[in-house]
Formats: structure tokens, C-alpha cells, sequence
């Protein structure tokens, strides 16, 4: 006997040893790529969760050209498009609708094949049943009445002021404009201030200035 | 009051490698995939009355364990009565897999008791430390350590009976 091995150690180091042999895809796949067997798993265990009316909130990103945007739906309807990091996005879900958030592309579908349509220029409107609980009040009035400015067209501020019937709250809109939920379906990007200056854009200039002109609502 | 609990989905992506890992250790890869999407749906179903964000890992793994334990308890009825002779189990990818590396004790892992399997795969397969297979078992710190204690024991048992029979 050359072996200095305690016993006892050696079937912990085997223990040990067997740490990545059970994650290892067990199928070689022609093409050489592994398959992430843990991603499927995930994606197929949203869907029974969604099939067992589980998700409160599904979500997907969709590229654009400005940009990636995060798109997430409850049972309801769209309920955000955001810029920002997804993570920012799926913790405010969390804690504002439920912490039931999951990645399930399929329930977005039909808003991304509108999305994608509209950045084509193929489509003008979207057919879209929103949620729009994530704005109350006066706020919500205003982007209730936002939604009606057609595309190509812009407004003032101070127009969607006096629409609403409160001709001295221009600021209350901004502020509804910069705290709009479901930007370019709801389309806070028509928005310009008194005069013609842009204003701001949650998804910053660029992408607002891209937006009109892609909607010939700014030349140049 | 409220507690605020992370997008379900950021807790499994934090553990949702850990966990495929644990469930395929303990049951094997085929049982491990339904023992992984049943957890994650009952998780989901119990997700958002929890009362506190304490330590979801170790709720998640509790979830895990009681799919290990049910499977075990469902093999165990299978076994009983066999009226004819089994039939030769067809060698799949992933009884292959497990020949290239330790099957031998890898079988053994799996013929654990339930609490012993989940105290030894989460002590040495997922390298975590004893408050956190308590927490998988649902038991004590000092019951988890004896859980590991006994499974290592009943391990070597088992693997030199296999070597002497």
C-alpha cells in the first residue's frame, strides 16, 4: 500500500468529484453547441406556470432601432415599455404589480410583432389592449388623452392642458409625460413644449428626435 | 408590514443552476427535469403570501426537497410487488453519462434516504454550509450535520458491500 489516503477524505473528494458530473447536458448535439438544459427547464416550467394562470407578469425584450426596450404584460394587458436596465424594470414590477414577474416571451408576441411593424413603417396604430395601472389620476386622464393624438401629429404640453379641461397644469402633464409607463404605444414622444423645442424623453433626445422623424413629424 | 420580495424571476436565475444540480444529484437527470419544473411551479404558486424574504433560498430548496422526498416516496411504491421479472433497463444518454463518471456512486447517492440525499448532494455537490441544508431539510443545524454524518456512513456501507458482494 502506497496510498496515504484517509478513507474517510476520499469519499468526500468523490462526493466533490461528482459536483459538475450531473450538470453536464447529457445529449451531444451535432452542431457542437452545448444545450443549456437549465434555460429549457426554466422556460418550459413558465410555461405550466402560465397554463396554471401563475404569471402576473410576463416579460420579454425587443430590439429596436432605439434601442432594446422591456416590454412586460400582466393577464390585462401591456403594462410598461422601458428603456432603462432590465433589472431596474423587473424589480418595479415586482414591487408594484406583483413579485411574480417571469421571462415568458410568448405573451408578448402579438405587441413585439406591432412593434416590429411600426419601426418598419408598416404600421401607423397599435391595436393593443394596455393595463395602464401603473398611472392614477390625473395622470392617467392625460395619457388617456394622449393616446389620441394620431401618428405623424404633435401637441403642446399646454394643449393636452387645456384637452384635459385644466388649461394651467403644463407641468402635471410634463410630469405625466416623464412618469408614462408604455412610451411609443402611448406615444408621450408627439409631445413638444410651446414654441417647438423638443422637451425631454425618458428614452432620451436621440431616441424621441429618431421617433418623429420616423414619423415625418420633424424634418431634417 | 409589506415585505418586498425580488422578481421571482431574479431568484431563480440566482439559483436555478444550483437547483438543477441538486434535483438531477438526487433523483437523476430525467426525474430531476420534472422534480426541476414542478418546484418552480409550486414556488410560483406560493410565491407572492410569503411573509418574509428571509433566506429564499433555502425556501426554495425546502420546495425542492419535498419533491425529492415524494419521489422517493413514489419509487418506493413502484418497486413493491413485481410480478414478473423487470425488464433490462434500456442504457440512456444519461446512465452513459453517469459511467463516465462515478455511477457507482452516484447510484448510491440516490438510494439514500431522503433526508440523508438531500443533507450529503447539498453539503458536497453544491458545497454549501450546514445553516443552509437545514434550511434545505427544514430541520436543525445539529439534525442536518447528523443527516450528512449518517449519509456518509450508510454511502461507505453501501459501496463496500457492492465491492465484496
Amino acid at each position: 500500500m502506497t496510498t496515504t489516503h484517509d478513507p474517510a477524505d476520499e469519499l468526500e473528494s468523490r462526493l466533490r468529484r461528482l459536483r459538475t458530473a450531473v450538470d453536464a447536458p447529457v445529449a451531444p448535439t451535432g452542431n457542437g453547441a452545448a444545450p443549456d438544459v437549465v434555460a429549457d427547464l426554466v422556460a418550459g416550467a413558465f410555461a405550466r406556470a402560465d397554463a396554471d394562470g401563475l404569471v402576473d407578469v410576463a416579460w420579454a425584450v425587443e430590439d429596436s432601432p432605439i434601442g432594446p426596450l422591456t416590454l412586460a404584460a400582466t393577464p390585462d394587458g401591456l403594462v410598461t415599455i422601458a428603456f432603462g436596465p432590465e433589472d431596474e424594470v423587473l424589480d418595479a414590477l415586482a414591487a408594484r404589480v406583483s413579485p411574480r414577474v417571469v421571462h415568458l416571451p410568448r405573451r408578448l408576441d402579438g405587441v413585439r410583432r406591432q412593434l416590429d411593424e411600426y419601426f418598419a413603417g408598416d404600421r401607423r396604430d397599435f391595436d393593443v389592449v394596455l393595463d395602464r395601472r401603473l398611472s392614477r389620476g390625473y395622470r392617467r386622464e392625460v395619457l388617456e388623452e394622449l393616446s389620441l393624438v394620431p401618428f405623424g401629429q404633435t401637441v403642446t404640453y399646454k394643449d393636452l392642458a387645456d384637452r384635459t379641461g385644466h388649461p394651467g397644469a403644463s407641468r402635471a402633464v410634463g410630469t405625466a409625460m416623464a412618469t408614462n409607463p408604455i412610451p411609443v404605444v402611448v406615444p408621450c414622444h408627439r409631445v413638444l413644449r410651446t414654441g417647438g423645442a423638443l422637451g425631454g424623453y425618458g428614452g432620451g433626445l436621440d431616441a424621441k428626435v429618431w421617433l418623429l422623424r420616423h414619423e415625418g413629424a420633424l424634418l431634417g | 408590514m409589506a415585505v418586498t420580495l425580488p422578481p421571482f424571476q431574479t431568484l431563480l436565475d440566482r439559483h436555478a443552476a444550483d437547483l438543477h444540480r441538486f434535483l438531477a444529484a438526487s433523483v437523476g437527470p430525467h426525474d430531476g427535469a420534472d422534480c426541476f419544473q414542478e418546484t418552480v411551479v409550486s414556488a410560483m404558486r406560493a410565491y407572492p403570501d410569503l411573509r418574509h424574504a428571509d433566506n429564499l433560498r433555502g425556501w426554495l430548496f425546502t420546495i425542492a426537497h419535498r419533491k425529492v422526498v415524494d419521489h422517493a416516496r413514489r419509487s418506493g411504491r413502484r418497486a413493491l410487488p413485481v410480478a414478473e421479472p423487470p425488464e433490462v433497463p434500456v442504457p440512456d444518454a444519461a446512465a452513459a453519462a453517469d459511467d463516465r463518471v462515478d455511477g457507482e456512486l452516484l447510484a448510491a447517492v440516490r438510494a439514500l434516504p431522503p433526508k440523508q440525499r438531500t443533507a450529503v448532494v447539498q453539503r458536497y455537490l453544491l458545497d454549501r454550509p450546514y445553516p443552509e441544508v437545514a434550511a434545505a431539510i427544514g430541520c436543525s443545524e445539529d439534525a442536518a450535520r447528523q443527516n450528512v454524518r449518517a449519509g456518509l456512513q450508510r454511502l461507505r456501507h453501501d459501496l463496500a458491500t457492492e465491492v465484496t458482494a
